[in-house]
């Protein structure tokens, strides 16, 4: 019987429909011309001019700043969840579920509104702090469901022998949810890192004087600067994002053997 | 029976961290947004005391309906190619065999970790009268050299379907990726044709990996703001870049958290219809996948 080549070609052109816009600018970044319309030499002047721009590297300290305390926090509240909905089937469970999945839809700039009444309603100061704990609610859940997909051949029986043989929960948590999580848990945190790096929408609405993050700086700069020096950052980003996958695929492929 | 009740600590242990943190930074936040709808704004850019219809008669505005309007259809049109685009592909990774079928699922969750922002951009530079797609078609006598590709409501779909097709993609290849294509073989020994047979039997098949991508596409669709922002302009404005003037523009919460809770009604709306028909086992595979 013959397949049809339809799909495939289909999925091909999707593909390119992915990622051309994507190649066109890393290749602009690398192009001598102010405008991107014609090509008028390899250069790296704008990777140069872009390591000489202070307020992008002020940008991101904050957003490094702000991702390492989200994802801990997220990395922490998160596995803790993951573990409450393997472990029980119960009514509370299914409240917990639905309160960890509805973030996961519910488009982002509801959520921003919605912490930026709670910050003004409760006096805080807008700053790094707010958007650190804006960053924490929102990978809590991806968190939770990358350790719970992790989770699904793990037998909780292994963490009961060691109570019942004496083990306390610190020793437990050390000892064997930690060492047996640990590929679920560092893709997790990768996930909850690249999301607090790339978040734009909720920073905007928590974000407060001086508490500009990269991606706030990159619409700014979408919005009034120069193209070339955002071809340039942006090519930076992917590469540390694709460092990241290529971490995160090979700890899943070990996990998998 | 200490046994139980040790049981029911660890599980109060393990559920309450995420259980209050998001109670009180998800679930009360999102009840304020229709609270503080039926404030008085105050000139401070917050919210003063006592309670008013105000905010609702202001939402009666005749600049309103026609922008709800575009949100939705802009969103239903999305949802509607993502799924048409996503089914062939899904078809397509699920019936590839090993490494291939491993490469193709990493191009398509790639853009996941891509900056979004990055990606809007990147369709900026190319539908920008100076960018190529626009040459290559005024070059090919596709459009006049005055039609902008920019700043309409199809720049938007354009780079809208291209941002949620991945997340139409994912659920659909991981029903299919389990569906037993021996029954489409025995529907063509059968006699039906190739297209019936995946029409009736497919289908069928993988439909709730099929709701899932709707819900995937078309509720965070309602919501978008940056998309029509960059490459929208006014004749593209949806309901959130609205959201985002009264806020940012006028500084006059009320009357934003007022649309905030028509959007979460409309949100509301497409996700409970989707949790009646979906139980909780059967929603949660498209996150193992993206992990």
């Amino acid at each position: 019987m013959k397949k049809s080549r339809l799909p495939l070609i289909i999925t091909i052109s999707l593909l390119v429909f992915f990622y051309l816009p994507v190649i066109v600018l890393v290749v602009n970044s690398f192009n001598a011309a102010k405008f991107g319309s014609s090509w008028e030499g390899f250069s790296l002047i704008w990777y140069h001019k872009l390591f000489h721009h202070r307020e992008i590297w002020a940008a991101v300290r904050n957003t490094l700043f702000i991702a390492f305390g989200a994802t801990v926090l997220s990395v922490i509240i998160g596995t803790t969840a993951a573990l409450a909905l393997h472990r029980f089937q119960t009514g509370l469970q299914k409240a917990h579920y639905m309160l960890i999945y509805t973030p996961l839809v519910i488009p982002e700039i509801l959520m921003g509104i919605g912490l930026l009444l709670f910050f003004v309603a409760i006096g805080m100061q807008l700053g790094l702090f707010t958007i650190m704990i804006s960053h924490v609610t929102f990978c809590i859940s991806f968190v939770a469901m990358v350790v719970l997909g992790r989770l699904q051949n793990f037998d909780y029986a292994v963490v009961e022998a060691a109570q019942d043989l004496g083990a306390s929960w610190p020793a437990v948590a050390w000892r064997i949810l930690i060492p047996l999580l640990s590929p679920g848990i560092v893709s997790g945190a990768l996930l909850a890192f690249t999301l607090s790096i790339d978040d734009f929408v909720i920073t905007f609405f928590v974000a407060g004087p001086g508490s500009t993050t990269l991606p706030l700086r990159i619409y700014s700069m979408i919005k009034h600067g120069s193209p070339p020096l955002i071809n340039a950052l942006s090519t930076i980003l992917l590469l540390v994002t694709f460092v990241a996958v290529v971490i995160s695929q090979n700890l899943m492929e070990e996990d998998e053997t | 029976m200490a046994k139980v009740n040790s049981k029911k600590t660890n599980e109060w242990l393990l559920t309450l961290p995420s259980l209050v943190w998001l109670f009180v930074l998800f679930l009360l936040p999102t009840v304020m947004i229709f609270a503080i709808a039926f404030k008085p704004p105050d000139m401070y850019g917050g919210f003063a005391s006592g309670w008013t219809l105000n905010t609702l008669k202001d939402l009666a505005q005749p600049s309103y309906p026609i922008i709800i309007w575009r949100t939705i259809y802009l969103s239903l049109i999305t949802t509607i190619l993502c799924i048409l685009l996503a089914v062939p592909a899904g078809y397509c990774i699920a019936r590839l065999k090993g490494k291939w079928r491993q490469i193709f699922l990493l191009l398509v969750v790639l853009p996941f970790w891509t900056s979004f922002l990055v990606r809007i951009f990147a369709w900026k530079v190319l539908l920008h009268p100076d960018g190529i797609i626009k040459k290559s078609l005024v070059f090919l006598h596709v459009i006049g050299p005055d039609t902008s590709l920019l700043y309409n409501a199809g720049a938007v779909l354009l780079v809208m379907v291209n941002n949620f097709l991945p997340f139409a993609i994912l659920p659909i290849y991981a029903a299919a990726a389990k569906f037993d294509f021996r029954l489409v073989e025995a529907a063509q020994d059968l006699g039906a044709h190739r297209f019936q047979s995946f029409m009736k039997v497919f289908i069928p098949g993988i439909w709730r990996g099929i709701v899932t991508a709707i819900l995937m596409v078309f509720i965070p669709a309602l919501g978008s703001y940056i998309i029509p922002d960059i490459v929208g302009g006014t004749s593209g404005e949806m309901i959130g870049n609205k959201i985002a003037q009264r806020v940012f523009t006028d500084r006059n919460l009320p009357h934003a958290s007022g649309l905030s809770a028509f959007l979460t009604l409309a949100v509301l709306v497409p996700m409970i219809i989707v949790l009646i028909m979906q139980n909780r086992k059967k929603a949660a595979p498209i996150f193992e996948e993206e992990a």
